[in-house]
């Protein structure tokens, strides 16, 4: 078990190393100058004040030292935990604005990828091998993954916020209120979380409720099965059975969903103008700030990291063959 | 399926395989034909292909010019009506849908390329290279790609399709290679393939003649997935501002629909279109695949 654990850290530090080198790397070594490119999108004309922004700049990113010293010291930096200055809220540290989005991410994704995956576990699960369930739940199912999540997101905001008038389709609370700790902002922090979490939860359904309808298929040909069938025991309890062998392979699915599922709700915010990550990564493409960016891009990754190795400890807690050897996990 | 009657013609020499091959092909055929997830499925993405391949030479000027009057519904003369700009929208997904393929069989392509080349060195060989290749593969696995590929495109200065095609390719191979890799692993084992190693054939020449054709449909299927996969990556980065510059696609005119406030002028001509476009290529695209896999997998056939 440990040695499975182990393994599996060994390949998160892996990727997180990979995830900071490429960081680092991407400014440097892409085609163009990024100095001279936001320069010329800053369109300052002054040839004095342009030269002091691009040494302002090349000092910034320490671009007149060697690159091993560069990329020393950008670890050094990033293990202190400054990911530098924003240009677009200048002068606050991207950390800081960074932490102020990412409760409103969390509180989308969390409950949408939680409450898809149980619902669509047991939609699949109740459709498989029931001729008429599953001919109107797979289409169903296999129509909402096809769905890109903002085109899904529009629709929800289009009919339910703007003809129908039930939520509001925009932000994250009214400009009206301030954040507070009282009934009147919950209420509207609810509302306005309601359509993004529920189109999120839409799309990310149909994908479980198929993933789990062919396992549970795989699982009732599998021969404990059938031999459950030919000693007579009742239908409930080999689905039963199978529900639970059908189960290990989807938690594995959580996993590789992951990065898709965070995609969705990046663009799932940017229809709702909804104050997360998402947002604020359109933000910062149209205000050119790279290290706003950066900094978004390195905190989906560990977050995707953390979520990973909880994933992979919840997989050793139900799967008891990881515990003994570790090829359950087939990593 | 191309390459199953395929496998079937190479055995042609010897005696006895020949009518085995034949009937499996002319049994597969004859399944497919009386699938309808598979029909349905595929209907769906040739007419959308054909739409996308004989729609342009059709509109006669550039789908982003400003052609007609301003907001107008669907009519007789404008089909999907226009933009508050007065671009014709019915151009527009046209020339959307032809990018959208190009997409998907650029990006699923170089995605396809990298996964099964990749799953098959991994899974064929086994030892120190699996471990390698396999640790790669589980990092790209863990990165997010989407978010990466913001980052990376963000910095680009000239964005084609092809080079947004290239980078979705580049970081969506991972799922394919771990399933091209387990496929592998266990065919390797197999006599025949031990036995075309006894005779001193090279390693790629195995794997394009022992392997790869007993694993033919396994491979169309996830070609398919990536091919779907890739547009919807493609629709999400358009969408995000990072598409390609002063082209039409899909998720561009998305993200023109939001940004011009479509939503709010109650425009629905404008968005229901081209989401509809990729919803219904990618869903068909993966009811094609239910469909391919109860053709091929005799154990689902009984539905």
């Amino acid at each position: 078990m440990w040695r499975y654990i182990g393994r599996k850290l060994f390949v998160y530090l892996l990727t997180f190393i990979v995830a900071v080198t490429i960081n680092w790397m991407i400014p440097r070594f892409m085609p163009g100058d990024p100095v001279q490119s936001m320069l010329s999108r800053a369109q300052v004309s002054d040839p004095e004040a342009l030269e002091a922004m691009t040494s302002y700049y090349e000092n910034l990113f320490g671009l007149d030292s060697p690159l091993y010293e560069q990329y020393l010291n950008f670890w050094w930096g990033l293990l202190q935990g400054d990911l530098g200055i924003s240009v677009m809220r200048y002068p606050e540290p991207v950390t800081d604005i960074i932490l102020g989005a990412v409760p409103y991410t969390l509180a989308l994704l969390l409950p949408a990828i939680l409450l898809s995956w149980i619902v669509g576990n047991r939609f699949g699960a109740f459709a498989a091998r029931s001729k008429i369930l599953d001919n109107t739940v797979l289409p169903v199912g296999y129509i909402l993954t096809a769905t890109p999540y903002m085109w899904l997101a529009l629709l929800l905001a289009w009919s339910l916020g703007i003809v129908a008038g039930i939520f509001p389709a925009s932000g994250g609370y009214s400009f009206s209120l301030r954040p507070e700790f009282s009934w009147l902002f919950v209420s509207d922090l609810i509302a306005h979380w309601f359509l993004p979490f529920l189109s999120m939860f839409l799309v990310a359904l149909g994908g479980w409720a198929i993933g789990m309808r062919n396992m549970i298929i795989y699982e009732l040909e599998a021969d404990y099965a059938n031999y459950l069938q030919a000693l007579g025991a009742p239908r409930k309890l080999i689905r039963r059975y199978a529900f639970r062998n059908a189960m290990l392979p989807q938690i594995t699915g959580l996993a590789v969903q992951l990065g898709t599922i965070i995609a969705g709700s990046l663009l799932t915010e940017i229809v709702f103008n909804y104050p997360g990550l998402g947002s604020l990564i359109l933000d910062s493409l149209n205000n050119r700030d790279f290290f706003l960016l950066q900094g978004v891009f390195l905190f989906v990754v560990v977050g995707v990291l953390i979520a990973n190795f909880i994933i992979d400890i919840v997989y050793v807690l139900i799967d008891p063959r990881t515990r003994v050897q570790m090829t359950g996990g087939s990593s | 399926m191309t390459s199953v009657a395929g496998a079937s013609g190479t055995a042609d020499s010897a005696d006895s395989p020949k009518p085995v091959g034949e009937r499996r092909f002319s049994e597969t055929l004859h399944f497919a034909r009386r699938n309808p997830k598979l029909l349905i499925g595929l209907g769906i993405v040739l007419a959308f292909l054909l739409l996308g391949i004989i729609g342009p030479f059709f509109v006669g000027h550039d789908p982003n010019e400003y052609v007609g009057p301003q907001t107008q519904p669907p009519s007789g003369e404008y089909w999907l009506g226009t933009t508050t700009f007065g671009q014709d929208i019915w151009a527009q997904f046209v020339y959307g849908l032809r990018s959208t393929f190009l997409i998907g069989v650029f990006g699923g392509g170089v995605a396809f390329v990298i996964g099964t080349a990749v799953g098959f060195v991994a899974g064929y060989k086994g030892g120190i290279i699996d471990e390698i290749l396999n640790m790669i593969t589980n990092v790209v696995l863990v990165l997010p790609a989407m978010v990466v590929l913001i980052v990376a495109i963000a910095y680009l200065e000239a964005r084609g399709l092809f080079v947004q095609g290239l980078f979705i390719g580049l970081t969506s191979w991972p799922w394919a290679a771990r399933a091209v890799r387990s496929q592998a692993l266990s065919l390797a084992t197999r006599d025949y393939v031990d036995l075309a190693r006894l005779s001193g054939r090279r390693t790629w020449k195995i794997i394009t003649t022992e392997i790869a054709p007993n694993m033919s449909s396994y491979l169309v299927m996830s070609f398919i997935l990536l091919f779907g996969g890739a547009i919807l990556i493609a629709a999400g980065l358009d969408f995000i501002g990072l598409g390609p510059a002063g082209g039409v696609s899909l998720g561009l005119m998305l993200q023109s629909a939001s940004q011009w406030s479509a939503l709010q002028l109650s425009m629905w001509w404008w968005f229901i279109p081209p989401g509809l476009g990729i919803t219904a290529i990618v869903g068909s695209l993966y009811i094609l695949n239910v469909g391919l896999d109860e053709v091929f997998n005799p154990k689902l056939r009984e539905l």
